[in-house]
């Protein structure tokens, strides 16, 4: 196998049969669900917050192995974070964690739904909880421009 | 005549420059996602450079000679399409891009003088996306219901919906596909349009994936509208059919204001043109229409019982082999009476995208995804399936190099 089939490692395929962080958190502080209209993958992502903190996050959904590995290495990544350091998160932090930086542009939305996901709990957990200092449009201009 | 398989299609490979292709790693092509577009034979292709080198000019308009050539290369393609289809009528044969864009003008141009709030539409549970959402805005927007002819577990339609649905005798229209574009079920259309013409209620055939791959004969069908794309049957993209019995056409709006389709316009009232050409507003893709013309040509070389005996050879061993494939699930009816060729399936636990891009490498083209049939898949309860599909110029030899990847994705998902 050569070329693009090289991102079926060991890594990724043990995370898509066993993905981390999978599951729901019934009182979570934050919900979001999105999907991607190409292909029907669908990412569910609850999270609990406190002082600031993802104290808790859990994923649901269905997806290919590219999508449950992101999944599950952008949880791990996003858990004990301060919701400040979660809104720094770029997608090479996810990609890198996977080598998937070269991921061809047709599976790139598949690596990074769950990080679009993330972003927008993020930003909806923020619009309801923060003051008026924050500019929505800038956010979801942000979230936007993932992909 | 129907000939031995081998003999009519062994040659026809070398017409089709595309398949000479090599990808990824110089992996010679296989191309298995015909039922989303086919390849195009040199026939086609040539036949719009000599257009465009020829013959360009814009069609039923100017008096010189280029305009003249246009004009009959592109009705002469109506005509063989009324031929190919067996309608006797070239007024009924309305060129539109494709079937989306028909089902969408039947939605518009009749559906809205017709419908009315608490009247009912009639779908199924097996549609692509074009078949239901242009009835959920025309509903939507009218108060009326659309409602669902079930499948069962089979991939079949459960025809006792329809006699329910029908009971309420608040039925309009009832539209359904003659083969579905994920499980290729081949709808058994003749009962459908008994018990709707019974119940006086119109019917309409999407026609795309079935007319590429078997002889579909409209006068003796008896629906009321028929759409296909020319781009699923060795056509260019973006021309297609939409046929409506002529009482029915009769009663519809005009789709698009424009040139073509008026007879008068003055300041503020307009007459409309003939038909067909009601329908036809602004300048056509006349080119695209020629080339339509020429796949129409190839076709009816080959033969399209030919055609339906070739794929029922390719789908049967396919079907053989791909069971013998541990883990891998195929979606609907064996009985290859009932289904063209057309396979979905899925493999263990391994997500569609995982395995169409692992067999991609060994130059195989499959589709995965929902194939804009979403209302399916949640009745089969997937996210998604990977499917293959074939066309004439597909071979056995082919079927063994798809098969013989799955073994790749096993190994690399550790089945």
């Amino acid at each position: 196998m050569s070329g693009n089939a090289d991102i079926y490692h060991e890594i990724i395929v043990d995370y898509s049969r066993n993905p981390i962080n999978y599951g729901k958190i019934e009182d979570h502080d934050v919900t979001f669900h999105d999907s991607n209209p190409l292909c029907g993958d669908s990412i569910d992502i609850d999270m609990k917050i406190d002082d600031d903190k993802v104290s808790d996050i859990k994923f649901h959904g269905k997806g290919c192995a590219i999508c449950m590995a992101c999944s599950s290495v952008l949880t791990e990544i996003t858990k004990g974070k301060s919701l400040d350091d979660v809104r720094k998160i770029e997608k090479n932090d996810v990609l890198s964690e996977l080598g998937l930086e070269h991921l061809q542009a047709v599976r790139i939305k598949c690596a990074l739904l769950s990080l679009k996901v993330l972003k927008s709990a993020l930003y909806t957990y923020l619009g309801n909880h923060m003051d008026d200092s924050l500019d929505m449009d800038k956010l979801k201009d942000e979230a936007a421009s993932l992909y | 005549m129907l000939q031995s398989s081998e003999s009519i299609f062994e040659n026809i490979r070398k017409d089709f420059p595309i398949l000479k292709r090599k990808v990824r790693d110089n992996k010679p092509l296989v191309y298995l996602d015909n039922a989303s577009t086919t390849q195009k034979p040199n026939q086609v292709i040539d036949s719009i450079t000599d257009y465009y080198q020829n013959h360009n000019a814009n069609i039923h308009r100017a008096v010189y000679a280029l305009a003249e050539e246009a004009t009959e290369a592109y009705e002469s393609t109506r005509d063989k399409i009324a031929n190919f289809v067996n309608i006797q009528n070239r007024q009924e044969l309305i060129f539109v891009r494709g079937t989306t864009e028909a089902i969408n003008l039947v939605a518009y141009a009749w559906g809205r003088p017709h419908i009315k709030e608490g009247d009912i539409i009639v779908t199924t549970e097996y549609e692509h996306h074009s078949n239901i959402v242009p009835w959920q805005l025309l509903t939507q927007e009218k108060g009326a219901k659309l409602e669902y002819i079930g499948m069962d577990d089979n991939g079949e339609l459960i025809l006792d919906d329809l006699d329910r649905i029908l009971a309420t005798g608040k039925v309009k229209l009832v539209t359904f596909s003659l083969m579905s574009n994920v499980l290729g079920t081949i709808t058994d259309a003749q009962k459908i349009i008994e018990k709707c013409k019974a119940a006086g209620v119109l019917t309409l055939i999407d026609g795309a994936q079935a007319v590429p791959h078997m002889k579909v004969d409209l006068e003796k069908l008896g629906c009321d509208f028929f759409a296909f794309s020319g781009h699923k049957m060795l056509g260019p993209t973006g021309i297609g059919i939409l046929w409506v019995r002529k009482q029915v056409l009769e009663t519809m709006s005009p789709f698009h204001g424009g040139g073509d389709m008026i007879r008068e316009v003055h300041k503020y009232e307009t007459t409309w043109n003939d038909l067909p050409y009601k329908f036809e507003a602004g300048t056509p893709n006349i080119a695209d229409v020629v080339g339509f013309g020429a796949a129409i040509d190839y076709l009816t070389k080959i033969g399209m019982d030919n055609v339906r005996q070739h794929e029922i050879e390719l789908t049967t061993y396919a079907i053989e082999k791909l069971s013998h494939v541990k883990g891998l699930h195929i979606y609907g009816t064996k009985d290859i009476s009932k289904r063209g060729g057309v396979i979905s399936f899925n493999f263990a636990d391994v997500h569609p995208h995982d395995v169409a891009q692992i067999i991609d490498e060994e130059g195989i083209a499959v589709r995965s995804g929902h194939h804009c049939a979403q209302v399916l898949m949640e009745r089969l309860n997937v996210a998604a399936t990977s499917r293959a599909s074939f066309y004439i110029y597909n071979t056995k030899a082919e079927i063994d190099v798809l098969v013989n990847s799955l073994n790749i994705v096993a190994k690399v998902f550790k089945l």
